[in-house]
Order: C-alpha cells, then structure tokens, then sequence
C-alpha cells in the first residue's frame, strides 16, 4: 500500500478515543434504548394465540404493505378503572413510602454524620449491609413478624396492649412497612454522603452568634440539604412507583400496583400488547421525575 | 440540654437500627428452629438445613443461579469499569448527554420496565433472525444490564477522587494509554471493582422480576423457586437458605471492607510520609506511592 493510501486510512479509521466510547455507548443503546422500540411496537399490535402471542403490525401482501396500528391498549390503559386506579394507587403508595422513608432517614442520617468518624463509618456500613443481603428474604422475614400470630402481634399481646391481634399481613400495612425497609438505605446513602461534606463553620457561626443547636439545624442545614433531599427522594420514588414483590408478598388482594397488574397482563392474561402499553404508559409518567433526576446526578458527577 | 439531646439521638438511631435488623435476625434465630410452625419455638435443630442438602430443586436453581450470578458479576464489572472510565475521563463527546442518562436510568427506572421491554427486544429478534432464544444468555445480558449502572457509577466516583498527576507522569514517561490503565488505574480502583462484583453477584442471585421475563422453560433460577414458595407464607426451609446467604454476605462485605479501609490508612500514612520526605529533601526526592514501598 502506498503511503498516501495508509495516511488516507489514518484519518478515515475511528480514532482510538472515538472506540473506546463507542463500545459501552452500543452496549447500552442496544439493551436499554432499543428495548423500548420494541415496547412501542408490540404496544400496537394485537393479541393472538400463538407464539409469538401477538399480530405482526406490517404484512407485506399481495404488493400491498398493510400497516396495522391498534390504539386499543392504549386507550384502555387510560380509560380502564383497573389501569387507572392502579396507576394512582402506585403513586400514592410511593409518594407515602418516600415521605416516611424521609421523616425517619433524615434524622437518622443526620445523626450518623454527626458522630466522630470511626463511628459513623461503622454505622453507615450497618445501613448498607442489608441493602447486600437478599433482597427476597429481607421482605420474606417481614412475614413472621407481621402475622397474626406474628411476633409483633404476640409481643403486643403478651403487653396486654391489645387483645386481638392486628391485622398487618397481607393488606396495606404490611405493604407499606415492607416499602419503608427496604428502601430506607436507598434514602440514607445519598442523605449520609451530603451530610457528611457539610461544612462545620456555618453552624458554628450560627452558634456564635447565637442560635440555639435546634435553631440552627432548621435554618442552616435544612435548607442547604435541599438539593440532596430531592435526589435521595427521586432515587426512592421512582423505582417504588413500579414495586412487584413487596405489593405480592406481603400485600393483600386489593393492594394492586401496577408492577402486579403487568405481570399478570404477561403471565396469566398472556396479554402483551396491554403490558407493552402499560409500560409505555408508565415510561411517560416516569419521564419528568427521571429527568430531574438526572440533572441532579450529572451536576454530582461534574463536581464531586 | 447537650447530654439530653445526645441520649435523644443515640435513642432515635438504636431504634432505626432495631428496625433494620430485627427481620433478618428473626429469620436467622428461627432457622435453627425445630417446628414446623416457624415462629413457635420447640428447640434448636439442624433440620432445615439438612431438609435443604435433600431439596433437589433447590440445588439445581441454586448451581444455575451461581454460575449465572458469577457470569453476571464479571460481565458488569467489565462493562462498567469500561463505561465509567469513559464517563470519567471524556468530558464532551457527542451524545454525551444520552450517555450519562443512559448509566443513571436504570438506577431508579422500575425493573418490571426494563424486564418487559428487554423481553420484548429478545422476542423480536428472535421472530427476525432466530435468535437469541429465552434461556441463561438473555437472563445473562438481563442481568448484565440491572447491575452495570452500579458498577459505572462507583468506579466513576473513585476516579474522579484519584490522583490525575499520576496518569501524567507515567504518560510522561512514556507509558501508552492502556498501559496506563492495566499498571496506574485498574490497582487504585480494585476496591471499587471488587465491591461491584459483590454487589452485582447478590442482585443476580435473588432477582426475580428480569429473570422470570427472560427465563425459558429450561432455566428455572433460585430467585423463582424462592419466590415461588414465600408467595405461600413461611417456609422453615427458607430461613435455613437465608440465614447462609445472610451469613455469606455478610462476611464477605465485611472482610472487603476491612481490607478497604486498611488499604486507605496505609495509603494516607504513604501519603503523609512522602510529604515529610518532600519537604525535607526536596522536590527531587524520589517519592513512591504504590504499594512496593513499605514504610
């Protein structure tokens, strides 16, 4: 080869940098992107008994390219009292499950934070070690203390607090307190890791001049914990909104999140059209918490 | 009123804590539990640990599920070392922007979407092209997927704190950029790496969501099988299987910690070390700050 044919190819081949980029962007264009073109067809098509269990959307017939879109499942995902209340129901259980996983996980991070460093690294650790242990048989182990003859019920009793036993398996309590476990580390990380860069000198100022530690907390730290309170907040909201195991486990019946809804459109109804568009439906519902998320993130990521 | 408030505090956190360890300590103390009935107490036993050396389907999900855990676990590392290096080191390419979206959705997107929609690829491929079929390779790629963002984001995060004076000098001394990294960056990030295989291992090994929509007839894993059995309420042998995986765990987070930590002391003891040393002597000073130097 000539020597201006190799330059030529010098500057045609992708540069060294240009590929190693490249690799990882294909691989999560490919399995996290393109997953959703996927979705977005299916979602059109119509159910069948056959495999695969739905209609082709194109048919090339006859030199005619037939083109069927059916916006059946969507208007179903937006008119039907199952999706829709479902739906709702999701938002609520994770905008309460948020809001108790932060009225316990901020003083707690706080505190932690607070103490002198050997300390706080060992409680931190103690935080996220149940976050590394099964997270199937952190839920399951819920179940033999909410029973009814569980030990919270017979502890109880054994107080003479109560005579009969609560009722907290299986239905909305028991949901809500398997949500609040196991997604408090997912809270206190990020909480922990604002406190813990948080500058000494500001409330030893306010102390200074004055303000009494309590004062101090709500008009210095509060305030300044904003930002941290709202991606530690998203990082629970989010996934919770589409929780399976915690509603199917240790929910009741009625306890319908839309994560159980889309199982059952798969599994049982062998519907996956309806689940296609019900997870297109709730992509859009996630969109906007999502990207706010990801402002908050990369904005972590340019300054550490 | 200051010793108040700290008896309220430490109070406040023992409570937390008794939350937060109360279930797992209830499964491990009823797993030596003789009844059948698995919170009424009748004595100690071994038996549900012997039940689970006898439980044949067990066994089997349990070995597919390793091996599928420890596949997951390297595939993760390696494609999220990869991917947050690039993170860290390329600040402005094009589709920059989707690329960090792309790592830090999959920390909070719901895993029943991912798992839906990564089937439904899987499914149209294999109506186009005839493959992949559902089996260990889609639940390995599926599982690929659900951890890989973690591992990004850690290895990012001990980049961005690490020493950019050492890839100059050794550039400088004419290193190339992969020898760079396989001598200066893979060692000052194993901590990072080893912590995300741990992590990316125990969500393989008890996910349900991605590996029942990615499973075909002939992959039944250990998440299914357990979730399949606590569906129906307590099950003994089920204590049995989640107090050694609690224990498993546990020492291994534990002893990569310890390990973690000691390497940070001895790091910040060489650091401080060279610092003396290069205010005494000089700039010129020869200063080593890998691990070949013992003070």
């Amino acid at each position: 080869m000539s020597r201006r044919a190799i330059a030529w190819l010098g500057r045609r081949l992708p540069s060294g940098r240009t590929l190693v980029i490249a690799a990882p962007f294909l691989f999560l264009l490919l399995f996290f992107m393109v997953p959703f073109v996927a979705v977005l067809k299916i979602s059109f098509a119509d159910p069948q008994m056959s495999v695969p269990p739905y209609t082709p959307i194109a048919e090339l017939k006859d030199g005619y390219l037939r083109i069927t879109l059916s916006f059946e499942h969507y208007r179903a995902v937006l008119s039907d009292p199952v999706y829709v209340g479902s739906y709702l129901y999701s938002l609520q259980v994770a905008a309460l499950t948020t809001l108790i996983c932060l009225l316990v996980g901020y003083p707690a991070s706080y505190l932690i934070a607070r103490a002198d460093p050997a300390r706080r690294n060992l409680l931190m650790m103690a935080v996220m070690l149940p976050f590394w242990t099964s997270y199937l048989i952190r839920v399951y182990a819920w179940i033999g203390l909410l029973k009814n003859q569980g030990l919270i019920n017979r502890f109880l009793m054994w107080l003479n607090l109560i005579d009969d036993p609560l009722k907290l398996y299986h239905n909305n309590w028991g949901l809500l307190i398997g949500m609040v476990y196991n997604y408090l580390p997912y809270l206190m990380i990020p909480l922990y890791a604002h406190f813990v860069k948080l500058d000494n000198a500001l409330l030893e100022a306010a102390c200074n001049l004055g303000a009494r530690p309590w004062q101090a907390f709500l008009t210095i730290t509060v305030p300044m914990s904003r930002r941290a309170v709202i991606a530690a907040s998203l990082l629970v909201f989010i996934p919770a909104v589409g929780e399976y195991v915690i509603p199917e486990i240790l929910g009741g019946s009625n306890s319908l999140m839309i994560g159980r809804v889309m199982w059952d459109d798969f599994f049982v109804n062998t519907d996956w059209p309806s689940a296609a568009a019900a997870t297109g439906a709730m992509v859009i519902l996630l969109l906007l918490p999502m990207a706010w998320f990801q402002r908050l993130q990369k904005r972590e990521m340019v300054q550490p | 009123m200051i010793r108040a408030d700290k008896w309220l505090g430490n109070g406040y956190l023992a409570l937390v804590f008794l939350f937060l360890y109360v279930p797992t300590a209830c499964v491990v103390f009823y797993s030596f539990n003789e009844s059948q009935l698995v919170t009424i107490w009748t004595g100690f036993s071994f038996k549900w640990y012997r039940a689970l050396t006898t439980d044949e389907e067990l066994l089997s999900a349990g070995l597919a599920s390793l091996k599928i855990g420890v596949a997951t676990a390297f595939a993760a590392v390696f494609a999220g070392t990869w991917a947050g290096f690039v993170l860290n080191r390329y600040r402005r390419f094009r589709g920059q922007t989707l690329f960090t979206a792309m790592i830090n959705a999959p920390l909070v997107i719901p895993e029943v979407i991912q798992g839906i929609s990564l089937l439904l690829l899987f499914v149209a491929l294999q109506e186009a092209i005839g493959w992949p079929a559902r089996g260990m390779l889609t639940i390995w790629i599926g599982h690929t997927m659900l951890c890989v963002s973690y591992v990004a984001i850690t290895v990012q995060a001990r980049l961005a704190v690490m020493d950019e004076s050492l890839h100059e000098a050794a550039q400088d001394l004419g290193a190339t950029p992969l020898r760079v990294f396989v001598d200066i960056t893979l060692p000052l990030i194993s901590q990072a790496l080893v912590s995300g295989w741990l992590l990316s291992f125990t969500i393989s090994i008890d996910d349900v969501l991605m590996t029942a929509f990615l499973s075909g007839p002939d992959s039944t894993l250990l998440p299914m099988v357990v979730f399949s059995r606590v569906r129906l309420g307590l099950n003994p042998e089920i204590n049995a299987l989640g107090t050694l995986f609690i224990g498993a765990v546990t020492v291994a987070v534990v002893v990569n910690n310890h390990f973690m930590l000691r390497r940070q002391r001895q790091r910040e003891r060489q650091a401080g070390l060279a610092y003396t040393k290069g205010s005494l002597g000089g700039i010129d000073e020869p200063v080593r700050l890998d691990k070949g130097s013992k003070p």
